[in-house]
């Protein structure tokens, strides 16, 4: 109690004095950075599960080609989530002007759960989110089987044994897949209808889908309670199983987010350091002083973890007062440019800016406050007395500990904090040797300037443990500035690449082979190009290696989902651009030999196939049989046509098959839709728009965040400064009294100290340009997969900036000392 | 001054040792000091005098010997038992001043005051102030006040515990000759009221001919008591 009413008293008077000041400012720059982004990312990554979940058109679904019963329905709703079902099949549309197979899907009132059909109350009209289902007795239905059917809104059409008014035209339902599963037009209709229309009996084709949605902690509890009893022809599915496509991208937009925001408390945590350093050194004659009035260790101890815990209590309050402040002002921001609302924000990041103080504080503060306490008492008299120094490996080891558990907590992803840890360690032992080999070189090169290059160099050399922190710590910073840059630049050029303006946003399917040459020419006629069109081939794999599928160990549930549907195949001559070889040899130009397989490399590993591994596959009832040759990876937030298995040209041509293609048709141009529908009534055409903003938005969502986490980075790199200034004021307040009493004049004494901090920053920038570029390329290479290109402009950026920043703000910031009048320094030292 | 012994040594030495060797600071010093005596320690730069004080007042440890202060054998004791001793009997006024910059002159003279939890440590310290001459510049930092006010607040800080035992290093030496010959009559005034033991050391002549009994000291020796 002694030492907390003590410890209070004391933390009033050092806030007053000024003495936490800097202190104070490194953390809570830290926690309100990271509850800023932690507020904001958790309601962004709510929101983007949100769209994942709309894929689904539920948080989670259970589907099964027989009718699944109502205990899943009823455990759902008695553990308060929102259901809802669906059975999906094909069946003939009849109207007097035409037939057309459709997919009918027929829905309960709820559906969907999450995510809204889009309506349109006419052909290619402006659509709206559409308010429940179809009432009994009518349909909505897709542009598509309107055409082919020749009919319009008002009139009837025939399902089975039913009639259906036609109310809406369909446009857009959240579920209807990325996976090109849907290879007829859709009609939704009431699921009270399904009965009248006398279509579902045995054997039929039909997916049943019960829906749920709830919280994540509801939808987790019944996916665990519920998915070991599934019948075996009932699969379950989440959020985490939806399309790769979105999956990707917001994987890739939390890393850059998580990028960012960990910048900012690695800056602040050093600063926090050097600026503990600080406040231990003024306060050894102050701990001398207390123990020759009698205060015990254990005293100064308490006292100092006291001191900090308040700390650590106040900034984090403060702090995450002000992050809640400034998300709030982000989500506004984001909410005016974004068609998507943002979710409440949880309180979970209150809890993170607490741990972001306590880890900053206790890796980076409490080692050096801590060995205040073994101060000798002796000081009072001898000066020159400190406490027993740290050992470095101690100081450094607690650091990097906390330093690796916050990076840990944030990516909690090994590969990517392998990288980061790897090349903060790397940058900081390329930054002490050549901090050393600075300080060294230039004790040599002092006597070839004038006296304030002498000066300015003189105290680096002889500060030489100083100079070599002081170039760590703005090597770092511009470090991780620089590699911000250059990771979000490459993030956002390869988006900008792999989505460019004329980026498809239709695909055709159901394309008969013999039809090709007319639809090209329509095409040319109209949009003056023609796209490429792709076989796909409808097929099951049914044996590996041999092995049946029904005996055969999947190492992984998606791998074994995917071999029992029937999946979508293709083969072509020539590699897609947004595939990447990853082993073995692409198929020679003009091969036409024996069936060979090209298979995506991930899933080859969840199937746990590999290349010289055989795949047995039946298509349409004949039996193929073909060796992987090769492994490829795929970008698949390219969207484009992409496929986990790929045959060689050749004997495949013989198979049934469709063609598939995917093409840009600006707005004006979509009538050229209505004309090949009317000429092919069997082509599903199949809009990306609205997937594609989807994805834009979250990129759009994910640069803006970072943009805003560069302004808290900035303002760490500004404390960092103040904060190695400040570390040497005392001394250089003490030298320019000193120098000022030889005679010197002010303007020399301040070129002495600019030169000195633009020749720290010089080096500093040169060596974040370093490591920026090295970090860059592993993290852009192995985890973004993106290309790297590394920059020059880069290097001159980091030195030039280094050295101006550094040189100017260092000045700046140590005229102060330079203007106290020498005789107070004097009196006072 | 009493008969009462309050600080004694016996066979006190101090070695160190350096690039050339063990080098002797101090050598068999042996003295012992009564309550309220006022003794002062001379001798030129680098005769050990300082060493002897932080021995005497258990900042540092001895080589051989040993010190008992109010009762208390200082070897026998760790840094936080020789803290406690200091705590409850010692106070010090310093060459250099010692006040700590981030605090005003009354909250300088209220750590000792805080430290042992003393009840009215504001008004205790106010009338320390006073007692100094200082009570109008309570709220002032050590930056605001000249070198002989610094001093007397220290003096104010030493006296505010009523310590039994004083020691001062050079109290004067850091003053010019005005403020130094008003800080000394300071000390020797409260000295007397208080009847506090003084242990002074000091460079200057007439300081130590105010002395009861003066020690020099001449490269680690003693020489003779007077």
């Amino acid at each position: 109690m002694k030492s907390l009413r003590f410890a209070i008293r004391s933390l009033v008077r050092d806030l007053r004095a000024g003495e936490l000041t800097v202190l104070l400012f490194a953390m809570i720059i830290a926690v309100t950075s990271m509850t800023a982004v932690g507020f904001f990312t958790d309601r962004v990554g709510r929101a983007m599960q949100a769209q994942a979940a709309e894929t689904l058109a539920a948080d989670l679904l259970i589907r099964s080609p027989v009718e699944i019963g109502d205990t899943y329905l009823q455990a759902g709703a008695a553990a308060g989530m929102r259901t809802a079902a669906t059975a999906e099949f094909p069946t003939v549309a009849i109207a007097p002007g035409g037939r057309s197979l459709s997919i009918v899907t027929a829905a309960t009132e709820g559906y969907p759960l999450r995510g809204t059909v889009l309506i349109a109350d006419k052909m290619f009209g402006d659509s709206y989110a559409a308010d429940g289902v179809p009432e009994p007795g009518t349909a909505w239905a897709e542009a598509g089987v309107m055409a082919r059917l020749d009919v319009d809104l008002g009139d009837t059409i025939k399902l089975g044994s039913a009639e259906f008014r036609l109310t809406k035209v369909l446009e857009f339902r959240p579920d209807q897949g990325m996976g090109f599963m849907s290879l007829a037009p859709a009609i939704i209709v009431n699921a009270a209808d399904v009965a009248a229309m006398d279509v579902i009996r045995p054997g039929s084709r039909v997916t049943h889908k019960q829906l749920f949605a709830g919280t994540p902690e509801q939808t987790a509890a019944f996916r665990a309670a519920w998915q070991d009893r599934l019948q075996p022809e009932e699969r379950i599915s989440s959020i985490e199983d939806a399309s790769e496509q979105i999956a990707s991208a917001i994987e890739r937009a939390k890393r850059f987010l998580t990028l960012a925001s960990l910048v900012t408390v690695i800056l602040a945590a050093v600063a926090t350091a050097m600026a503990s350093r600080r406040y231990a050194l003024r306060h050894l004659d102050t701990v001398a002083l207390l123990k020759s009035m009698g205060a015990s260790q254990a005293f100064i101890q308490q006292t100092m973890l006291a001191q900090l815990a308040l700390i650590v209590l106040s900034t984090a309050a403060i702090g995450t007062a002000l992050g809640f402040a400034g998300q709030t002002v982000l989500a506004e921001l984001s909410a005016r440019l974004t068609p998507f609302t943002l979710p409440e924000p949880s309180m979970q990041a209150a809890l993170l800016g607490l741990v972001t103080a306590a880890t900053v504080a206790i890796g980076f503060a409490l080692p050096q406050l801590l060995q205040l306490r073994t101060t000798p008492p002796l000081r009072v008299l001898r000066h020159d007395l400190a406490p027993p120094q740290l050992s470095t490996g101690l100081l450094y080891g607690v650091a990097i500990a906390a330093l690796v558990t916050m990076i840990w907590s944030i990516v909690q992803e090994l590969k990517l904090l392998l990288y980061i840890v790897g090349g903060m360690a790397a940058m900081s032992l390329v930054a002490v040797g050549a901090g050393w080999v600075l300080v060294r070189a230039f004790t040599r090169f002092r006597g070839a300037g004038g006296v304030a290059w002498r000066y300015g160099l003189a105290n680096i050399s002889r500060r030489g443990r100083e100079s070599v922190v002081q170039v760590v710590a703005f090597g770092l910073g511009i470090m991780v500035l620089l590699l911000l840059t250059v990771v979000r630049n490459d993030v956002l050029r390869d988006w900008e690449r792999s989505l460019p303006e004329n980026t498809p946003n239709y695909f055709l399917l159901n394309i008969e082979p013999g039809d090709w040459d007319d639809i090209a020419r329509l095409f040319q006629q109209e949009l003056g190009a023609v796209p490429e069109f792709l076989p796909l081939i409808r097929g099951r794999i049914t044996a590996i290696n041999g092995t049946s599928i029904n005996d055969y160990e999947f190492p992984s549930q998606q791998a074994e989902n995917f071999v029992r549907r029937e999946a979508n195949l293709t083969w072509t001559p020539t590699l897609a651009d947004s595939n990447k070889m990853v082993a073995g040899e692409w198929w020679p130009e003009g091969y036409e030999g024996a069936l060979q397989i090209s298979i995506e490399d991930q899933f080859a590993r969840n199937m746990g196939v590999g290349i010289g591994d055989t795949l047995e596959f039946s298509v349409g009832g004949e039996i193929v049989t073909a060796p992987i040759v090769s492994t490829r990876r795929i970008a698949w937030d390219s969207l484009q046509p992409n496929f986990y298995i790929v045959f060689s040209p050749g004997d495949v041509r013989q198979l049934p098959q469709t063609y598939l293609s995917s093409l840009y048709i600006a707005d004006e141009k979509s009538a050229v839709l209505r004309t090949l529908l009317q000429r092919y009534p069997g082509i599903t055409v199949f809009d990306l728009q609205v997937i594609l903003t989807q994805v834009r938005s979250i990129i759009d969502r994910a640069s803006m965040a970072v943009q805003y986490v560069f302004l808290f980075t900035l303002l760490a790199g500004v404390v960092v400064l103040l904060a190695a200034v400040q570390v040497t004021r005392d001394e250089r307040r003490f030298e320019s009294a000193i120098l000022h009493t030889l005679g010197a004049r002010r303007s020399q004494i301040l070129k002495g100290i600019a030169a000195e901090f633009i020749a720290l920053g010089g080096l500093a920038g040169f060596l974040a340009s370093l490591g920026a570029s090295a970090i860059g390329y592993l993290l852009a290479r192995f985890v973004f997969d993106l290309a790297f290109a590394i920059d020059p402009l880069l290097w001159i950026t980091g030195l030039l900036s280094g050295a101006l920043i550094v040189g100017i703000t260092g000045t700046l910031a140590t005229r102060k000392a330079v203007n106290e009048p020498p005789v107070r320094v004097l009196r006072n030292a | 001054m009493s008969d009462e012994i309050v600080l004694s040594a016996t066979g006190l030495g101090k070695q160190v040792s350096s690039p050339e060797g063990t080098l002797t600071i101090l050598e068999n010093i042996n003295l012992q000091v009564s309550s309220g005596e006022v003794v002062a320690l001379v001798g030129p730069s680098g005769a050990g005098k300082t060493t002897l004080l932080a021995l005497l007042a258990g900042l540092d440890h001895p080589t051989s010997g040993s010190v008992e202060l109010c009762g208390s054998r200082l070897e026998e004791l760790d840094e936080d038992g020789r803290a406690q001793v200091r705590g409850r009997d010692v106070g010090f006024v310093f060459q250099s001043f010692h006040l700590v910059p981030s605090l005003t002159a009354l909250e300088n003279v209220m750590l000792p005051l805080e430290l042992a939890e003393a009840d009215n440590a504001a008004q205790r310290a106010r009338e320390a102030l006073e007692s100094v001459g200082l009570g109008s510049r309570t709220g002032h930092y050590p930056r605001q006040l000249s070198g002989g006010e610094k001093q007397r607040v220290a003096i104010a800080r030493a006296f505010v515990s009523n310590p039994a035992v004083l020691f001062a290093d050079e109290p004067t030496g850091n003053l010019d000759t005005a403020s130094g010959d008003r800080v000394s009559e300071l000390l020797f005034n409260l000295n007397k009221q208080s009847g506090t033991t003084l242990i002074l050391v000091t460079h200057d002549k007439e300081l130590a001919a105010r002395c009861d009994r003066v020690l020099e000291l001449e490269a680690g020796r003693m020489l003779n008591r007077s």
